[in-house]
């Protein structure tokens, strides 16, 4: 067999050459998984892993060094989100945040239900499974759940959300952006719906959103957004992995699932991961600093996108056709005739790190929830691959890329036979 | 994830290709789990016994180890004996499957009974 001649592949900016790594490795294409971390952002945390080990809680000069360190992180998460401090909640991961939005609220709200009195929550079909699973697993302890379908462009009508909403709806919980396939949902508009349905009920809704992959790319105002449930993750904007934020509104009522401290306004209870969450704080404050590295992703991600579809027959692009409806930095596509595993690991064996929403990734068989949703068809989801760029993405890495992954596919289309 | 072996089947598979007037095809998967395969087979009308076997597989890393292995496995076997490889014994031969890709041995296996019970 031929194999597919291998180019000295560029290195991922910010990350160091591996000895192992002959074939030239390290072109990052995975953002959307996890970013690496800045080095502005380690410098920031190192005292704190080191000298600066203090107990926040501790009333000492070692735990004063260390719960300063939080509430400076916590007033510039809070200014990002146009927020109060006191409305930040430091979590252990998104997937925490999301948890705690969601049973937080219903385990507070179920507190004041009259008997028989049943909840109602709306998401759609295409939430992480962070809010999915969460959903899934409180509807089998008796709360009503909505899933909202999704067009092929991967976004939800604001109509079917409306029609949903009735006196009893407790909370609406859709992602501001999908991770999969970067489609951008209405949340502003979302945020004005309930709004409006709020004004005339005495019963109130609340709204979640999962930020988690727009923070980088999107104006996260809760105000602007009229959100009173926001989640952040850390890691997906070049912070440290295990630090997630609930932004909470004022007079949300959530109640805690970790119990046993005082910790984060007693919604969160264990001693804080101080590092990480001073992490979190440069992280966020390096975020407006990117506004003019936006353009210039879009830019490499649009030309990866047309020359895809020119280089690779039979390749097709997945989700939303507006650019105003997607995220800059990710594109989703499917190529006849391959598995999105193999795909991925025949890149991996190239050096290039990409993501498919193929079934073999998981412990069920079936492909990804969210290409089905769009309505993609067995064989095309599990086709499918995401490329996703960050900030180090650089245009000679797209061009190592576009060389490999036709002579990819090619082989793996030669084995297929199809 | 993967064994050594499995890689080394899924990067240089032997036996993919199609043959031409095949005495028998067999075949395995579904597209709701994303495996589709083939098996085509040359087989000695004197003997009995697997003369060519090729594949075409349209699957993850594992099928299409797993089919290549299935291939070596068979080549120049009696049809009986063939047929007494078991899903275990692909596995096996590639060093063991991780557990979610046992269905892929299962697979392979399933295609070659297909296709010896298409031997008429």
């Amino acid at each position: 067999m031929k194999k597919a001649k291998i180019y000295p592949a560029p290195f991922s900016k910010n990350r160091r050459r591996d000895k192992k790594c002959d074939k030239g490795c390290g072109v990052y294409f995975d953002y959307a998984a996890t970013t690496p971390l800045d080095a502005k952002v380690l410098k920031r945390m190192m005292p704190y892993l080191k000298d600066k080990y203090g107990n926040p809680s501790s009333l000492h000069q070692f735990g004063r060094e260390a719960s300063e360190a939080i509430d400076e992180a916590r007033e510039r998460v809070a200014k990002f989100l146009g927020c109060k401090p006191t409305e930040i909640i430091f979590t252990g991961s998104a997937s925490e945040s999301d948890n705690l939005a969601i049973r937080g609220l219903v385990k507070s709200l179920r507190r004041t239900k009259r008997a028989g009195e049943r909840m109602h929550i709306i998401t759609s079909s295409i939430e992480h499974k962070a809010v999915i699973e969460t959903c899934k697993d409180l509807e089998k302890e008796g709360v009503r759940v909505t899933y909202l379908p999704v067009g092929p462009d991967g976004l939800i009508n604001l109509d079917d959300l409306e029609a949903e909403i009735t006196p009893e709806t407790d909370l609406v919980s859709i992602m501001y952006a999908n991770n999969e396939m970067g489609a951008i949902q209405p949340i502003k508009k979302i945020g004005q719906l309930i709004a409006k349905s709020n004004k005339f009920e005495e019963h109130l809704t609340y709204f979640h959103t999962d930020a988690v992959q727009a923070a980088n790319w999107l104006n996260c105002d809760v105000k602007e957004l009229d959100v009173d449930l926001l989640t952040l993750s850390a890691h997906k904007i070049y912070g440290p992995k295990g630090v997630g934020v609930l932004y909470a509104k004022e007079g949300t009522p959530i109640h805690a699932l970790i119990t046993g401290g005082d910790q984060e306004w007693k919604l969160r209870a264990g001693t804080e991961n101080v590092a990480g969450i001073v992490g979190m704080g440069e992280a966020i404050e390096q975020i407006k600093n990117q506004n003019s590295k936006i353009k210039i992703i879009q830019k490499l991600r649009d030309k990866l996108v047309a020359d895809v579809l020119i280089r690779v027959e039979r390749s097709k692009l997945n989700g939303p056709d507006n650019p105003e409806d997607k995220l800059p930095n990710i594109a989703n596509f499917s190529f006849e005739g391959v598995e999105g595993e193999a795909l991925v690991l025949s890149l991996d064996q190239e050096g290039i790190a990409v993501s498919t929403g193929s079934a073999c990734t998981s412990q069920v068989l079936l492909p990804s929830h969210v290409l089905m949703a769009m309505g993609l068809s067995d064989l095309e989801a599990h086709s499918s691959l995401r490329i996703s760029f960050g900030k180090y993405t650089t245009a000679k890495e797209i061009d190592y890329f576009l060389k490999v992954l036709p002579q990819v596919v090619e082989r793996l289309r030669k084995i297929s036979g199809r | 994830m993967y064994s050594k072996k499995v890689m080394e089947h899924f990067t240089h598979p032997k036996f993919f290709g199609k043959i031409e007037n095949p005495d028998i095809i067999g075949k395995a998967g579904n597209p709701r789990c994303g495996d589709l395969l083939t098996l085509y087979l040359k087989i000695d009308k004197k003997t009995k016994k697997i003369k060519d076997i090729k594949f075409k597989t349209l699957g993850c890393a594992a099928a299409i180890a797993a089919s290549d292995m299935i291939c070596q496995l068979v080549k120049g076997k009696a049809l009986r004996q063939a047929l007494n490889i078991s899903f275990q014994d692909v596995s096996n031969e590639l060093g063991v499957l991780p557990p979610l890709k046992i269905h892929c041995a299962q697979l392979v296996t399933e295609a070659l009974r297909d296709a010896i019970n298409n031997y008429k």
